[in-house]
């Protein structure tokens, strides 16, 4: 993540300073957008860890095919929100450390807006990214394929509401030292309702269900979060800044 | 209205009247406890079902039901922080996540102690007992976190940021466990709750209801004590209510 961090705001000529919002969000977006490019580990590092721990889960628990199946959606969406708890954990850790964190609460647009292009940025690359390869590993545990397709989905709203709560539980933690282990204690709990709605929702395409209402609340928790939690990432990274 | 909040932000202030508070509502505490341990231990008829192992709801019940409502006074007590800035806020919100820790706790743990002689097993991933274990999550994550931080006052404000949201979603979370647990589960034990509880054995729960809020309440002002004479160890005005001048 080290590319152009030190040049945010650089070309400080008046047309800089007048950009709109949407602007500003989009200058902050394509700037982590880049650096993810730049440096393509933290967004290959999470699906190896997904990958790895999915294959922990056969050897725990023997490779008896129809067992695997009918807990692969369970473990699938637990390891999803282990990877996202662990690539959370460093969201804001190099912007924190170089200071680009203090030019970005110093510049004339709502935080909020400003981090919500670094977490979208941070969705597509983790969140997004996962939903579209989870197929593979549903696949390697037996899942039945007519439930891929609302594994991708319910992966893709949910790791939206993960990602936002994983950003507030990275914003709080960011000025910790060893904040690592803090920021699972606390954003843990909040995540159960997405594993819950995410995990039901795959069962129930297993069996044909009903899967449309799951993905709804899915939908809604994500476009809640979307909704409150920027100000709750504005505010706790204002705070760590005065930590 | 603004001078009496005012007065409420004010240290001095605060420290009088919360220690005219306790002096009043400790033995009232106290009391209270022992009647309703007295009347729901010994007076109440034996559950007929149950025996006599049900009177263990007369501890369990009131914490469950403190712990809850103590998430709201901290997350109210936060939000106040955080909108006016007073100091006394953050105080009164330090103080409440330890003590509603410590209730969801009690809850657990008499609820354990309970399932053992009655579902014959210590634990059972039921929709109630798992929202609490993740309530005692959500607080032990504010006192953690507010252990974590170097700078007093950005603490209080990450604890605040965090219970409010801790606040929004706790809802969330009770109705999601709930379906999880009716979709997994088609109630296998169901004599919790439904059953309507006879007057005899109600008026003593309710009195020990009151007697956990006003426990609540004590153990929150002695602990807002206990960090404003850490706060203000140098004060001069401490020194003068202590040596009782």
């Amino acid at each position: 993540m080290s590319y152009s961090k030190t040049s945010i705001w650089q070309p400080m000529s008046s047309e800089v300073a007048s950009l709109s919002i949407w602007g500003a969000f989009a200058r902050q977006f394509m700037r982590h957008c880049k650096s993810l490019v730049g440096s393509p580990a933290d967004a290959i590092n999470p699906l190896l860890f997904f990958f790895m721990v999915v294959t922990l889960f056969p050897l725990g628990l023997g490779p008896d095919p129809q067992r695997l199946a009918g807990m692969a959606p369970g473990i699938l969406w637990v390891v999803a929100l282990l990877s996202s708890l662990m690539v959370s954990a460093k969201l804001f850790a190099s912007d924190y450390e170089d200071g680009s964190l203090e030019q970005l609460a110093m510049a004339p647009y709502p935080l909020a807006v400003l981090v919500m292009g670094e977490v979208a940025a941070h969705w597509i690359a983790t969140g997004v990214l996962l939903a579209l390869v989870s197929p593979v590993f549903a696949t390697m545990l037996g899942l039945s394929s007519a439930a891929l397709p609302t594994l991708v989905a319910s992966l893709m709203l949910g790791t939206l509401s993960l990602t936002l709560i994983g950003a507030v539980g990275s914003a709080l933690t960011v000025s910790i030292r060893r904040g690592g282990l803090l920021l699972s204690l606390l954003i843990i709990p909040l995540n159960v309702p997405v594993l819950i709605f995410g995990t039901t929702a795959v069962s129930e395409a297993v069996i044909d269900g009903n899967t449309v209402s799951w993905l709804a609340l899915l939908g809604g928790l994500a476009l809640g979060s979307l909704a409150l939690l920027p100000l709750a990432i504005g505010a706790a990274l204002r705070v760590s800044l005065d930590n | 209205m603004w001078t009496i909040i005012h007065k409420m932000g004010s240290p001095p202030w605060f420290f009088r009247i919360s220690g005219v508070l306790v002096r009043w509502l400790l033995p009232i505490t106290v009391m209270l406890l022992v009647c309703g341990a007295l009347w729901g231990l010994l007076v109440a008829p034996p559950d007929f079902r149950q025996g006599n192992s049900y009177r263990i709801i007369y501890i369990h019940v009131p914490s469950a039901v403190v712990a809850l409502a103590g998430y709201y006074v901290m997350a109210f007590a936060g939000a106040v922080s955080l909108i006016w800035r007073i100091k006394m806020a953050d105080v009164t919100m330090r103080a409440a996540a330890p003590v509603g820790a410590v209730l969801t706790a009690i809850a657990l743990v008499t609820g354990a102690i309970w399932g053992k002689p009655t579902w014959g097993t210590w634990w059972v991933w039921d929709a109630r007992i798992t929202s609490m274990l993740i309530l005692l999550f959500l607080y032990l994550g504010v006192v953690a976190l507010f252990e974590a931080y170097e700078n007093k006052t950005a603490a209080a404000r990450a604890c605040a940021v965090l219970s409010l949201v801790g606040t929004v979603n706790i809802p969330i979370i009770y109705k999601s466990v709930d379906w999880w647990y009716s979709l997994h589960q088609p109630a296998s034990i169901k004599f919790t709750g439904e059953s309507a509880i006879d007057a005899s054995m109600l008026y003593p729960l309710l009195l020990m209801i009151v007697a956990f809020y006003c426990l609540f309440a004590v153990a929150v002002l002695l602990n807002m004590r206990a960090e404003l004479t850490w706060q203000h160890r140098e004060a001069g005005w401490l020194r003068q209510i202590v040596s009782g001048a």
